[in-house]
């Protein structure tokens, strides 16, 4: 009798039951940076939960550093927290190296990996197999006011010398109340800039290591490099230049305080944005400065999308990871967050979009600067590496943190930059002693 | 004769009053200064991005786009509810280990008590990230990655060291002649602790427990660490808007003023029992 009674209810708790199993989801924890293209990826969350109901996706957004050393701790111990990880050119090669991450050799014909630009996939690979596929892809160019330059009666250059810019930034500095010459990266960092300083010693000829892996920073090419730097920031740069990084260097140019600006290309859709910035009217745009050699005169460096080999939910994260940098993708942005917002320099095709070339007056210059940009041949003379702003070396991360540090204390004038070089090349010297490189 | 006296006699009223009135000039000034930091993170949040940047000033037009942009991007109830757990369950989880503790330390030392003391406090001398990677590990074959109870736990074992010794100094001061007294009247340990110690210490306590629920809520080390989505707290939520490319600060600014709110107001609150405890026993 009782029994009886309670049967509908049992009924019921097992059809729920039952039904909650039917529907079992896999939740899929990605963990990406804050930026535009990541917040706008987030947004699109419901449209990829849409076309997959039985995966759920979990967001983890953290700062660029804090994230890459959680995720560090995490694929190093295996925690298998993560999904699927945000991490760059830099880290791809490394990691895939040591088995941490899963290789995407079997990824579906409607992908089009042949879409994927060749550098940025190049870059992405590790035996010849990506491990990683890129979600926006970015490399350096100069940013300038076109309405100063005419005031001024400078006529930009097809391809501007480095020399040629410091006679213009003494033109264009102070013609307006708090106007610098020049913007450039000041901020000490590996990733901040030392990315731009690389560059600059690149096509000045010098390089980080020669080829038995001998550290080569107080090299005459470093020396001048180093010195044409700080003379450039200090006599022409804008107030404070050792703490600027991308995005003080970014607000500064769009509030019309800076006359020309050597940075990152993703920086174009903003600059280009009158909501964003005050000179969208008089933005001019060039190649990346060179000196003695254009080769490395440009980075090149993308976000990518990576499945840690200890995920448990591979397949899912797989699905992720493939909408998430396909053309459909790219078509859901520009049609639903306009086609500036695409996430950039990754696929041809979106290069052959008329779509988006004609929103992006700046997209051919920058595809061409991320094809030029060549990690395996980024100096004059050959050097045992794979990176143009960085070195694709695990050491590195501290190496070039150390480094950008002097050359900050140099740009300050703590130091001079004879002493500032010296001292990094000694630093340099032991770190690679410890890490068996050298003996 | 006359003149002299009233001047005699207004000296030492014009000295304490001036002593009484550059304390006060004092005592704000250093309140100005500490709390300055967070006026400007409160006003930043109502700046738009690109103001947010510029010179600091006082003047502006203040704009709620960054509170909406916050509010649009990510659940802080579901960030604000983890950080309530974790921070009262780890201080009511510290209490529990520490009461009987400091009981033990203050009632009934022993010769090794003052080394264990130290012993504990000399835990926290320790940078967190050198024991990372072994919690993590032990974490991870437990299952305590991302959940609630493994930030309790770590959360308690951190304020541990501390909440013990402010239990302890508090109940040191407490006259044993009560307890005694207590003792005298048939009062089994228990009801000495229940009945005697904890009314009479009950300011200390809270005053302790105010301090581990507030550390707690501010701790990113761990937090940022071992969670990632689920047992998330609010400042993984505020680190999620710190941006390598972008204008972040207004962003930031608003989600950390949203971030300390509650805390804020919870210490607002209960700042008398808070000053109450910490200078308990300090005049006798």
């Amino acid at each position: 009798m009782r029994l009886a009674r309670h049967l509908p209810l049992t009924s019921l708790a097992a059809a729920i039951a039952f039904a909650g199993q039917a529907q079992a989801e896999t939740e899929l924890t990605v963990a990406t940076v804050n930026n535009n293209d990541m917040v706008i990826m987030q947004s699109l969350t419901d449209a990829f939960e849409e076309a997959h109901p039985d995966i759920t996706l979990d967001w983890v957004v953290l700062e660029e550093n804090v994230l890459r050393q959680r995720m560090t701790t995490d694929i190093a111990t295996e925690g298998g927290q993560f999904d699927v990880m945000t991490i760059g050119t830099y880290e791809v090669p490394i990691w895939a190296e040591r088995g941490w991450l899963s290789p995407l050799d079997d990824l579906p014909d409607d992908y089009n990996e042949d879409d994927l630009l060749t550098s940025v996939r190049d870059g992405l690979s590790h035996d010849d197999t990506l491990h990683a596929l890129p979600f926006y892809a970015e490399s350096s160019m100069m940013y300038y006011r076109k309405d100063l330059f005419e005031e001024a009666g400078i006529e930009m250059t097809d391809e501007p010398t480095w020399e040629e810019v410091r006679e213009w930034a003494g033109k264009l500095d102070g013609m307006e109340d708090g106007l610098a010459g020049i913007c450039l990266r000041g901020k000490p960092g590996w990733g901040e800039n030392m990315a731009f300083v690389s560059t600059l010693v690149n096509t000045f000829g010098g390089r980080w290591f020669d080829e038995d892996w001998n550290p080569e920073l107080n090299s005459d090419a470093w020396v001048e490099a180093i010195q044409f730097y700080v003379d450039l920031l200090n006599d022409y740069g804008p107030s404070g230049a050792s703490s600027n990084g991308f995005n003080e260097n970014l607000a500064l140019f769009s509030r019309g305080n800076c006359g020309m600006w050597v940075d990152a290309t993703s920086a174009a859709g903003k600059l280009y944005d009158p909501d964003e910035s005050e000179v969208a009217d008089s933005l001019g745009y060039a190649p990346a400065p060179v000196a003695e050699t254009p080769k490395g005169s440009h980075w090149l460096w993308s976000w990518a999308l990576a499945i840690p080999a200890s995920s448990e939910n591979q397949e899912a994260a797989k699905k992720f990871v493939t909408w998430a940098t396909s053309e459909e993708y790219i078509e859901l942005v520009g049609e639903t967050e306009g086609w500036t917002s695409v996430p950039p320099g990754t696929r041809k095709s979106t290069y052959e979009d008329e779509r988006y070339t004609d929103a992006a007056p700046f997209a051919d210059f920058v595809l061409q600067a991320i094809q030029e940009a060549d990690p395996t041949d980024s100096t004059l003379e050959p050097n045992p590496y794979i990176g143009v702003q960085f070195v694709g070396i695990p050491e590195f991360q501290s190496i070039g943190t150390q480094v950008g540090q002097t050359i900050s204390s140099a740009l300050t004038g703590d130091v001079s930059v004879e002493q500032a070089l010296d001292s990094a090349q000694r630093a340099t010297e032991r770190a690679m002693q410890r890490a068996g490189y050298l003996d | 004769m006359t003149s002299l006296r009233s001047s005699n006699s207004a000296s030492p009223w014009r000295s304490a009053a001036s002593k009484r009135v550059l304390l006060a000039v004092f005592g704000w000034s250093v309140a100005l200064v500490i709390f300055f930091p967070i006026f400007w993170m409160i006003l930043t949040g109502f700046k738009t991005e690109s103001a947010a940047i510029a010179d600091p000033t006082l003047i502006f037009s203040p704009t709620l786009e960054s509170y909406q942009a916050v509010q649009a991007r990510s659940g802080y109830a579901h960030f604000a509810l983890n950080s309530v757990a974790v921070a009262f369950g780890s201080t009511l989880l510290a209490l529990l280990i520490a009461i009987p503790s400091a009981y033990a330390m203050a009632f009934l030392p022993t010769k090794r008590t003052k080394g264990t003391l130290l012993w504990m406090l000399s835990t926290k001398m320790l940078p967190s990230v050198g024991v990372l990677v072994p919690i993590y590990l032990i974490y991870r074959s437990t299952g305590l990655l991302d959940t609630r109870t493994g930030l309790i736990i770590i959360y308690t074992l951190m304020n541990l060291p501390i909440v013990v010794w402010m239990l302890y100094t508090f109940f040191k001061d407490m006259p044993k002649d009560i307890l005694e007294a207590g003792r005298m009247d048939g009062a089994s340990t228990l009801q000495e602790v229940f009945f005697l110690l904890l009314p009479l210490t009950l300011p200390g306590i809270a005053s302790t427990g105010l301090l581990s629920v507030i550390l707690s809520w501010n701790e990113a080390f761990w937090s940022l660490n071992l969670t990632s989505s689920k047992a998330a707290p609010l400042t993984a939520y505020i680190a999620s808007f710190s941006s390598p490319e972008g204008l972040f600060w207004a962003k930031l600014s608003a989600a950390s003023t949203m971030a300390i709110a509650p805390i804020l107001i919870f210490g607002w609150l209960t700042q008398k029992q808070m000053v109450r405890g910490l200078t308990f026993g300090a005049v006798k």
